[in-house]
């Protein structure tokens, strides 16, 4: 039987931990049903103007590659009607590049929304026709009622369209229309200068813009053979874990605020507030941006950069329990979390979903343990894991990571090596690819350079593609007042779905 | 939980003291808001924040004006669920393409006098992302802003000096 490295070691241009060939049509109907049996998952799935790619991770031995089809006629077997996680991806690449994914499911534009002025901006450039108008998925039925809402909402939160169709409370169908934070940043991207591309990779979803940073960098030194000194690799994974036990506390509290339990809310923000201001004294910027460039990290620790954050750490260690106490012991809130929007295991796999919408649901994979790049490869950590689904394993996973990430910058702190913070980069025509754990799952970049050390192309996946659409499925069956729970016990990014 | 709402009513407020007003907020002010708006708001304002395309950085830092260290409702401020009960809206990130009629009709649906406050670079005149076919550009290419909110993001910090401007400037 043919493996995904059998595939990916008989081409010519190998290279790192996630090889690009090029492929028949035949491996390229192969591969869709290896996603379909399960025994492949979909990393990413993108393209270029006449090449389509998809990224994937063999479920057994994890090996990790890029298979890519040549597309002449601008037409390929869709990836979609064997697996449901390459659907929205493949509407994007029709919207973006002009390629037609033949025998693709749905047929309706993702992002273009009929605004651009042009179509295919990635590919070859036309102009835009006349778009009709986009088509919700029919329902029927007696006594349905729909609620759209959006894309302005009533909190402060991105923007993008939610149709509900409810039967008296009961949401029967969420369906959701994206795109509206779509600002051509792969467009952005050709030929832009490093220094450029990496703020604005930085800039894909501001809450991930560490990790974005991060994996921008790693695909480019992937690309250009650079290595980054010790001391550069752990001051990422520094602020790596200062991001996600931002995130993580912010979001505990929005859930509980979200079960109307504003006490829960007013003490995060507190925390959360703490941790912005000592990485802001730690590294110059509140959510530490532009501070991960290729090569290296712009600026080192500030002095008292360490010693702030050890504080701040012994803060949270003796202040957070108490807060989980209360999270735990109050009935009204525990009867909003547990047993709502649960998410089936299976469509966690199916979607390959990481992060803790994933690992809420039975899905181990954290790319910082799979995929384990420098420092963390040396360091002691658990992946949190729960099989039940709901609202509440999400918010208890996010606690456990936040426990972990404290005991990880303790980790880092005690070992942090001396010497040199970058690396020059030096320039040329290559290719490299990257994944790295954010709060809210892996984030993927791909990245061709030139010669001249401008971005060629370049792609980013945020984790918020397959998990999404499993917010559809989460709320099935549950009350709409329990979407706004629901939904930010996912937390996706509009900004970084959209590009 | 009374072991901490019972801590919590003995410590002191986290609450800081209010930045300076932001002089070049005023003199931006000065020069676009007419004084019969000004009489007619008196010192409550609701803001009804409408993200056009952000990168999301800019709420982040939004969310915080309403943390214990910040507290924005002490100053009158309030957000709004709906741009219908409005005085300002407060409107981030380059203008998407996308965005833009719902930018639009947001901004109809705001009764007058109203003022429209552009938060972040990319709200001055599309930032970073300026330029891309599925930029407009910023804030004040679709919606006439009053008042703009520099940094990238601006820190709670510089969103309250600029918010204050706006209520000094009336009073």
């Amino acid at each position: 039987m043919t493996t995904l490295p059998k595939i990916l070691g008989g081409g010519t241009d190998v290279t790192g931990r996630w090889p690009r060939v090029a492929v028949s049509s035949k491996v390229w109907e192969f591969a869709g049903q290896q996603l379909e049996k399960g025994a492949w998952t979909l990393v990413a799935h993108w393209a270029e103007p006449a090449m389509v790619h998809a990224a994937l991770r063999e479920r057994g031995s994890g090996a990790t590659g890029i298979l890519s089809l040549d597309v002449p006629d601008r037409r390929y077997p869709s990836l979609g009607r064997h697996c449901l996680s390459a659907r929205r991806p493949e509407r994007a690449i029709r919207d973006l590049v002009g390629l037609e994914p033949e025998g693709a499911p749905d047929p309706r534009p993702w992002l273009d929304h009929g605004k651009w002025g042009l179509r295919h901006p990635l590919g070859e450039r036309g102009a835009a026709g006349d778009m009709e108008s986009y088509r919700f998925l029919p329902v029927e039925g007696e006594g349905l009622h729909q609620i759209p809402v959006g894309p302005v909402h009533a909190g402060i939160i991105e923007p993008g369209h939610f149709r509900f169709t409810a039967s008296g409370e009961t949401v029967v169908r969420l369906e959701e229309r994206l795109g509206y934070a779509h600002k051509g940043i792969e467009a952005l991207l050709i030929d832009a200068p490093l220094e450029r591309a990496a703020k604005i990779a930085g800039r894909a979803s501001g809450d991930s813009t560490v990790a974005y940073a991060v994996a921008f960098a790693q695909a480019v030194e992937a690309a250009c053979d650079t290595a980054v000194p010790p001391r550069a690799a752990y001051l990422r994974a520094v602020m790596l874990e200062l991001e996600r036990i931002a995130n993580h506390v912010g979001d505990i509290g929005a859930i509980c605020n979200d079960a109307a339990f504003s006490l829960m809310h007013t003490h995060c923000a507190i925390m959360r507030e703490r941790i912005l201001r000592a990485a802001d004294i730690a590294f110059g910027h509140r959510l530490m941006m532009d501070r991960v460039v290729p090569g290296g990290v712009a600026n080192d620790i500030a002095p008292d950069g360490k010693n702030q954050i050890v504080k701040l750490l012994a803060l949270i260690t003796r202040q957070f329990p108490a807060l989980i106490a209360i999270y735990e012991d109050t009935a009204s809130l525990q009867d909003r979390t547990v047993r709502t929007g649960l998410l089936r295991h299976d469509l966690v796999m199916q979607f390959g979903a990481g992060g803790f919408v994933g690992r809420a649901s039975g899905r181990t994979f954290d790319a910082r343990k799979n995929l384990p790049c420098p420092p963390y490869d040396t360091l002691k950590f658990e992946i949190p894991m729960l099989e039940r689904g709901d609202v509440d394993a999400r918010v208890r996973i996010r606690i456990r990571e936040v426990e972990q990430s404290i005991s990880l910058l303790g980790q880092l702190f005690a070992q942090l090596p001396d010497g040199d913070i970058r690396t020059p980069v030096a320039p040329r025509a290559a290719e490299g690819s990257a994944l790295v754990e954010g709060f809210r799952g892996d984030v993927f970049v791909w990245v061709r350079m030139n010669e001249n050390g401008s971005v060629a192309r370049c792609h980013l996946r945020d984790p918020s593609w397959f998990q999404w659409p499993l917010l559809e499925a989460a709320i099935d069956g549950n009350i709409v007042a329990d979407f706004p729970l629901c939904n930010k016990s996912f937390n996706c990014s509009y900004a970084g779905h959209d590009l | 939980m009374r072991k901490l709402l019972y801590k919590s009513i003995l410590s002191l407020p986290l609450t800081e003291r209010a930045p300076p007003v932001d002089e070049r907020a005023l003199a931006e002010l000065a020069q676009n808001v007419q004084a019969a708006a000004r009489l007619r708001l008196g010192r409550s304002l609701a803001i009804r924040q409408v993200d056009a395309g952000s990168c999301n950085g800019c709420e982040l830092e939004i969310h915080a004006l309403n943390n214990a260290f910040y507290d924005l409702e002490r100053f009158g401020f309030h957000f709004v669920a709906s741009p219908r009960h409005a005085d300002v809206l407060l409107v981030t990130g380059p203008v998407t393409t996308n965005m833009r009629e719902a930018l639009e009709r947001t901004y109809a649906a705001t009764p007058d006098p109203k003022w429209v406050v552009a938060v972040g670079d990319c709200a001055l005149d599309g930032g970073i992302f300026a330029g891309g076919y599925g930029v407009v550009g910023g804030v004040s290419a679709v919606v006439p802003v009053d008042l703009h909110i520099r940094g990238c993001p601006p820190s709670p910090r510089d969103l309250l000096a600029g918010l204050l401007a706006l209520l000094s400037h009336q009073s």
